[in-house]
């Protein structure tokens, strides 16, 4: 399955090789270099390479490259979700998952990587176990590692290994228990230029709910048991120690959405002279009476836009001159003052008019609402004697949330 | 440092080596001094050493056969992960030399106690076997023996590598497919992708095709796709059905292990693991019938929302199916809309599956998201929407001239791109209807002047020669204004002008015969070969000369012949014989490694292959009965039966019989199900708290059944395997350990059955139909067709019933006491009230009524003698008490246990533990139970009843079952009492982890001959003085282990066999007496932990 992976950060540079079989030279990655040439941006290399002995394989996270090489055929879907496991690993041990801090403990990675798959096959990618293989480094521990000589290596076999819940350690032991479930729910839409809906839909990432009858389509941690959700549509599970998803659900664009927020917006250029126009104007819509906060429109501009000179009568904006990016960072809204983003956009002398109009890219977040309403109604919680904390959060965000113009 | 004698610098060392080694700088020459730390004991600084080793063994293969000892020792360690991690390594290695060495290694590990161990030994095999292909054959025997595992650990390891080394052998999966199919939800996700993966070529070859009926009319839709909705392909299948003469086939009937299959991967699509969702979508899609393969459209669309890599793969999967399958897609059109941000790759293939979703009642909002695209920045991305767009047009007739308007409309775009990419649109479209655009011809014409790609230039030319009749005046103008600019010109533009030349020569000689010389001189002195050749071709060709042979004649239909308007075609058409999801299909391009899907079988080859054999051990028959026992809802009232009837006969045999009744009894029941629509799941999900989804599944298996009755006899049996499973799927909420084990026995009946005569099968159901419907009533759908004609023969089939029965117990108990008989007779009565209706017990003469494959039939099930040896041949020593509590801890309360070495009849894999309360206080006490039990991983623990009330004074028994997993580790849990918990534990000596059985004296040489070596362990010692003759020696073995003696021709030797309860491997031990007190124990066991162990108890009891 997985030959060998390398990692690679955005200048080219291959800073870490891992290799589950034989050793495979990086020249291989010499095929990837040429199509990331080719691709105007990293999002745009082909996610899979075809050489003429091998199959590359190649996942962009965090401007980095995880380069997977694949001598045979392998479900691709498989190595990318593997190699993204991997990702989501370092950043759960590290905190995030860029070159230095993979440099800073290439030991610890390299184990982890070691643990991770055996001959190319994916061993134990469940977090809970790896931390019981390898404990992540934490600065007291390395401290008293440094003092003690001692190791962060585990010494026993991780017990999920071995049951049939691998998500879980056994016998884990706090003084107090809580359960935090955070509904978060993502409103992906277009909206065209005149402001009605093209498409709308709810996504979620949701960490427990129950009876939700209108959920379209949801996935679930291996925790849950399916069973009863088919019959009962009780979520019941066993959770994982620590942070994780529970489910995620999707309500799907046949069902009608609210859109927390409308945009006025005209931008146009005029054919004479190198410049053109903005006006943006955002009022709440259907929110639900809760106060939208975290407002913030993004817009990516034609390629001849040189400079800006806007006045915002709420927060502030900025022009990111080499990405050719606008943001207007609003802030909370206030229904009484709209807020209104207007002014003179200046462009390259002697460009040609830009024909096409940028779309708005809208970013939101709604406290305590989910705007499917969707609601958590019970929580029950069997085993244990002591009666724990139990909190629900709802967050609405915007998720892609774009605006034609 | 690394030869420091301080772990720290040994640790510093190795990091910085292996940091050198993950950044891909070289570290061989410190191989000497980084091997000598191999056996270092410091956990991290091996583990290092390990990573190194594995990276270089392969370039310095003499000096890495130094570690070899030291893995070979930690193969033999008591702790599992050690032993895992020694076999991972050792197999990493890449040592020709060692081949033999890791075989045997790999060979021992996959007969493992631990789960681990033997996972990593199914991860071994492919890497022994790509480094010598040569131990095919003995690799696969293991592969055999992995796939057999019940644990969910190892099943996705063992698949892989039986992917890896041998997939053409697929005879191995079938007596495991159903197992695999049960325990697919339970495995990790990897492994999950992996067998499903395999399963879909597994089915390909043995099930039949669900949509073989249409599949004659594939074509037919191929063909009117495009322009007809999916129920208007429906009327045509009809209308064809009707016209052309079908080949007569029977009607369809899904095989039930088809169905398990897809019933069983169906919940995974809500996986989080995109890998899983892709592998069962592709499964449905390759294996399910038509009107069910809609249920994965909404989980790959889900998968959208992922990261774009898997966005990618997606929907480069999802543009495959909606060519076949376009339905299933549209209601999620709107989820395919493009963002802005996409990536461009994204865009393109987004833009595919809008363009194979269009028809008429969508086009018009696809077109108007079109148009909102072509305004995009990304040019490459509007190129790609102005193909779909022409696409769209050739596909639907409707709106063929809306597009090419918007498309001419597009010509007078700035960018020059859209322009030539339009150009080159239109012109696949023109091509369609020439006749009525000379207009937008002429329109391209001037557009010469000012285009200058030359792909978009080479259309027009080439458009303008095609259709020059249409524009006659123009057409010599174009060609004058391109001779001038020829020698400019790109290749692709010059060919097309020598074209133009030629066809205009051909038509309007008059006009343009000089500008043809002029430009076909200009070509004969171009630099670009191709274009002289052309030139040279042409000019042969069309200007009369007098060598100019007969093909000048012809010239005017070679060059103005009618070309057949080009098909706009999905890139993604045919890609699906590719097994989606694959990186074959992805790359369009076989793989090495890939595994061609087969087409569907003609014929379905024989089901029967997938039952599973009789030899499996028959302690899972057991658990059967108590399996539907439990599923009554009448645990308890059986429980405390057995307890009572435990005492009352001190032997626990009957469980067994009625079990084999049982199954004996499922036996004849089972044709019955296939006819009376699993009239026994509906009653059996109202017993137990119901869950509505097992209702849903019989309703389906009913659906199932009745087709399969009413199509053909022969599918009789296959039909009610599917009901057997049925039940299964209900139970598995509730019984998730019973069902596993529950599935076997079933499947040994069936398989006999199966091997019984057709003639016989037949018979036999009838009559044991007619018996049902005779005994019960609530078969009432079977009893208005069936009843009245088969009253007169329910009495044989009753008599026929008992008559195997009794039989069954008659030929499996020939050691069998009268006290048994007894006993045996009194629980059937019992089990009969108990469990369900079933005849009345009738004595009828034996043997009369016995056929013969009655007679082979029960020979193929002979029960190995290991059932009734407990009872039978452990001899009758006094128990050994242990106290669990004490009378002053438990505040009057006491306890005592003790093994009670009687087979725990609820689950033959644990032991059972008999208490002893007695209320030493002066009230009462209540509701004793168990709560909070801890244990091991893997350990389980059937607790006894709850004791309502112990009056002060009083003694009460109880007995509970503890799985040890052959360990003997402690089973920790609260006693509870309505006022007070107290903690206690129990622990097993390790005799009592063992159960008798029944060996001759040739068997124990065979197996002892088996278990040489390191299972062997031999011990010297004194005997203690009383125990000297052989009676006290059996008896003080006996005492200290659950063994039974095994004959023996010499009187210096007592020899002792057991399986342990858990596992059931052979434990053999051996007291050789020699002279004085001198003797010599030998325990040969493959656990040799457990082996080890008992020889230390052994020896205690003897010289004591």
């Amino acid at each position: 399955m997985i030959h060998s992976l390398f990692l690679i950060n955005h200048s080219g540079d291959i800073f870490l090789e891992k290799h589950w079989k034989s050793v495979i030279s990086h020249s291989v990655c010499d095929y990837f270099f040429e199509a990331k040439e080719k691709a105007v941006d990293p999002e745009d290399v082909p996610p899979v390479l075809q050489t003429p002995h091998h199959y590359l394989i190649t996942v962009h996270r965090g401007k980095l490259f995880f380069l997977s090489v694949v001598q045979t055929e392998v479900p691709p879907l498989f190595v990318i979700e593997f190699l993204h496991r991997v990702a989501d690993t370092f950043q759960d041990y590290f905190g995030e998952c860029s070159e230095s801090v993979i440099k800073d403990n290439v030991v610890t990675v390299y184990e982890l990587l070691e643990e991770m798959l055996d001959n190319g096959f994916p061993l134990a990618t469940e977090s809970n176990v790896l931390k019981e293989l390898i404990r992540p480094p934490t600065i007291l521990r390395s401290v008293v590692n440094t003092l003690t000589g001692s190791s962060n290596v585990g010494d026993t076999l991780p017990t999920g290994q071995l049951s049939t819940i691998p998500w879980r350690r056994a016998d884990v032991k706090y003084t107090n228990n809580e359960a935090y479930f955070d509904v978060i729910e993502e409103i992906d839409a277009i909206l065209d230029k005149s402001g009605t809906t093209v498409f709308a839909e709810i996504q979620a990432l949701c960490f427990s709910s129950h009876n939700p009858r209108l959920l379209d389509d949801v996935s679930f941690h291996p925790c849950v048991r399916f069973k009863r959700w088919e019959s009962e549509r009780t979520l019941s599970f066993i959770p994982p120690d620590g942070n994780f998803t529970l489910m995620n659900y999707h309500v799907s664009s046949q069902n009608p959405v609210a859109i927390p927020v409308y945009v006025k917006q005209s931008i146009s250029f005029f054919e004479s002279g190198p410049c053109g126009r903005l006006d943006i104007t955002i009022g709440p819509k259907q929110t639900m009476g809760k106060t939208v906060e975290a407002l913030m429109v993004k817009i990516h501009m034609p390629k001849a836009v040189l400079s800006a000179n806007l006045t915002a009568t709420q927060g502030n904006y900025t022009y990111d001159l080499p990405n050719k990016v606008l943001v207007w960072d609003i802030g909370k809204l206030n229904p009484q003052k709209l807020p209104n983003l207007k002014g003179i956009l200046s462009l390259q002398a002697g460009a040609p008019k830009p024909e096409d109009n940028p779309s708005l890219n809208i970013d939101l977040r709604i406290q305590q609402v989910a705007i499917s309403g969707l609601k958590v109604s019970r929580l029950e919680m069997f085993g244990e004697k002591y009666k724990p904390f139990k909190g629900v959060k709802y967050v609405t965000k915007a998720g892609k949330f774009q605006v034609r113009t | 440092m690394l030869d420091s004698n301080k772990d720290s610098l040994k640790l510093e060392a190795m990091k910085r080596i292996v940091a050198m080694i993950a950044r891909g700088k070289n570290a061989s020459d410190l191989f000497p001094a980084v091997v000598k730390n191999v056996a270092c004991k410091n956990i991290e600084v091996k583990k290092l050493v390990y990573v190194y080793l594995v990276r270089y063994a392969e370039e310095q293969q003499d000096l890495a056969l130094l570690s070899i000892s030291t893995f070979q020792r930690g193969l033999k360690d008591p702790n599992q992960l050690i032993r895992a991690s020694a076999l991972r390594v050792l197999s990493s290695i890449r040592v020709t030399i060692i081949v033999p060495i890791m075989m045997l290694a790999i060979k021992e590990a996959a007969s493992d106690m631990s789960p681990y161990v033997r996972k990593t030994a199914a991860h071994a095999i492919p890497k022994l076997y790509s480094l010598d292909p040569e131990q095919k054959d003995q690799l696969i025997e293991v592969i055999e023996k992995l796939l057999a595992d019940k644990t969910t650990l190892v099943a996705g390891s063992v698949v892989m590598a039986f992917e890896e080394v041998c997939p053409e052998r697929i005879d191995l999966i079938h007596k495991n497919y159903r197992k695999l199919c049960n325990l697919l939800i339970d495995v990790e996700e990897w492994g999950q992708v992996v067998i499903i993966n395999m399963l879909t070529r597994y089915a390909r070859t043995q099930f039949l095709n669900p949509n073989m009926n249409e599949s004659l009319l594939e074509e037919g839709n191929d063909k009117t796709f495009y322009g007809s909705d999916d129920d208007e392909d429906e009327e045509e299948e009809e209308e064809k059905k009707s016209e052309a003469p079908m080949p007569k086939r029977k009607p369809y009937v899904m095989d039930p292990d088809h169905r398990l299959l897809l019933r069983n991967t169906k919940p995974l699509l809500q996986s989080r693991n995109a890998a899983v969702v892709m592998a069962v979508a592709q499964l449905y899609f390759h294996l399910a019938p038509k009107v069910e393969v809609g249920v994965i459209a909404k989980a790959l669309v889900r998968l959208l929302r992922s990261h774009s890599e898997v966005q990618y793969v997606v929907l480069q999967n999802v543009a495959s199916m909606t060519i076949k399958r376009r339905g299933m897609f549209e209601p999620y059109l709107k989820s395919f809309y493009i963002r802005s941000t996409d990536p461009t790759q994204i865009k393109v293939l987004k833009l595919e599956v809008l363009t194979n979703l269009a028809n008429e009642t969508n086009i018009s909002t696809i077109l108007r998201e079109f148009q909102t695209y072509i305004k995009s920045m990304d040019k490459d991305f509007v190129a790609a929407t102005i193909q779909a767009i022409g696409r769209c047009a050739t596909n639907i007739g409707e709106v063929r001239d809306t597009c090419l308007n918007g498309l001419v409309q597009l010509l007078s775009n700035r960018d020059e791109l859209v322009v030539a990419e339009s150009v080159v649109v239109i012109k696949k479209l023109l091509q369609m209807q020439p006749e009525k655009h000379s207009d937008i011809i002429k329109h391209m014409a001037k557009l010469t002047d000012n285009i200058q790609v030359p792909m978009a230039r080479a259309s027009i030319l080439w458009l303008i020669g095609e259709y020059c009749e249409h524009v006659p005046k123009i057409a010599p103008d174009v060609l004058r204004k391109m001779a001038k600019s020829f020698t400019n010109e790109e290749d692709i533009v010059k060919l097309q002008i020598i074209n133009l030349a030629a066809k205009l020569y051909l038509t309007n000689s008059k006009q343009t015969k000089l500008l043809t010389q002029y430009v076909l001189n200009l070509a004969k002195y171009d630099q670009n070969y191709d274009i002289r050749d052309r030139a040279r071709f042409i000019r042969q060709l069309i200007v009369p000369t007098e060598k100019s042979g007969a093909l000048s004649k012809y010239a005017k239909k070679l060059f103005l012949a009618l070309k057949p308007a080009p098909v706009l075609e999905s890139p993604f058409k045919d890609r699906d014989h590719f097994q989606l999801g694959s990186l074959s299909h992805l790359l369009n391009a076989k793989a090495g490694g890939y595994q061609e899907l087969p087409d569907w079988p003609e014929a379905a080859p024989d089901p029967s292959v997938r039952n599973v054999e009789v030899k499996d051990s028959v302690q899972e028959v057991r658990t059967t009965g108590e399996g539907r026992i439990s599923l009554l809802g009448e645990w308890r009232e059986v429980f405390t039966l057995l307890e009572r009837v435990a005492t009352l006969t001190s032997v626990p045999e009957w469980t067994k019989c009625s079990s084999r009744e049982k199954r004996k009894e499922k036996k004849v029941e089972k044709p019955f199900y296939s006819d009376s629509e699993g009239e026994s799941g509906p009653t059996e999900s109202a017993d137990s708290e119901s869950d509505s989804a097992s209702g849903s599944e019989i309703g389906s298996g009913v659906v199932g059944s009745v087709s399969g009755t009413a199509s053909e006899e022969s599918e009789e049996g296959s039909e009610s395997e599917e009901e057997e499973e049925e039940e299964e799927e209900d139970e598995k909420d509730k019984k998730m350990t019973m069902k596993k084990e529950l599935k076997k026995p079933v499947q040994e009946s069936e398989s006999e059955q199966s091997s019984e005569e057709e003639e016989e099968r037949k018979h036999e159901r009838k009559k044991s139909k007619a018996r049902k419907s005779d005994s019960e009533s609530e078969s009432d759908e079977d009893e208005d067709s069936e009843s009245e004609s088969s009253q007169s023969e329910s009495e044989d089939s009753e008599s026929e019933a008992e008559v195997k029965k009794k039989k069954k117990a008659a030929q499996s108990k020939p050691p069998s006491k009268p006290v048994k008989k007894e006993s045996k007779k009194e629980m059937s009565l019992l089990d009969l009230d108990d469990f369900e209706p079933a005849p009345s017990p009738q004595v009828t003469p034996l043997n009369s009524f016995l056929s013969n494959s009655l007679a082979t039939d029960l020979e193929g099930l002979s029960l190995s003698d290991a059932v009734l040896s407990p009872a039978t041949l452990s001899p009758c020593s006094a128990l050994k008490s242990y106290e669990l509590l004490h009378r002053i801890r438990g505040e009057g309360l006491s306890v005592e246990y003790c093994f009670s070495r009687q087979p725990f009849s609820p689950d033959a894999n644990m032991v059972a533990v008999q208490m002893q309360f007695t209320n030493n206080a002066t009230s009462e006490t209540k509701n004793l139970h168990m709560e909070e039990v801890k244990l091991q991983s893997g350990m389980r623990v059937k607790e006894f009843p709850e004791i309502e009330l112990l009056p002060a004074g009083e003694t009460a028994t109880a007995v509970m079952g503890i799985d040890f997993c052959d360990s003997t580790q402690a089973a920790n849990f609260q006693l509870c009492t309505h006022t007070r918990k107290f903690f206690v534990s129990i622990q097993p000596p390790v005799g009592e982890l063992m159960r008798p059985v029944f060996l001759t004296e040739n068997e124990f040489k065979k197996e002892q001959g088996q278990l040489m070596g390191m299972n062997e362990l031999s011990e010297k010692l004194t005997l203690d003085a009383e125990c000297r003759n052989e009676h006290a020696i059996v008896q003080r073995v006996t005492a200290a282990a659950n063994l039974s003696r095994v004959p023996c021709g010499s009187d210096r030797e007592c020899r002792f066999a057991g399986r342990t309860v858990t596992s059931g491997s052979l434990v053999l031990a051996t007291v050789a007496t020699k002279e004085e007190a001198a003797a010599q124990l030998t325990v040969n066991c493959e656990k040799m932990v457990i082996g080890t162990m008992l020889v230390k108890d052994v020896l205690l009891a003897l010289t004591q």
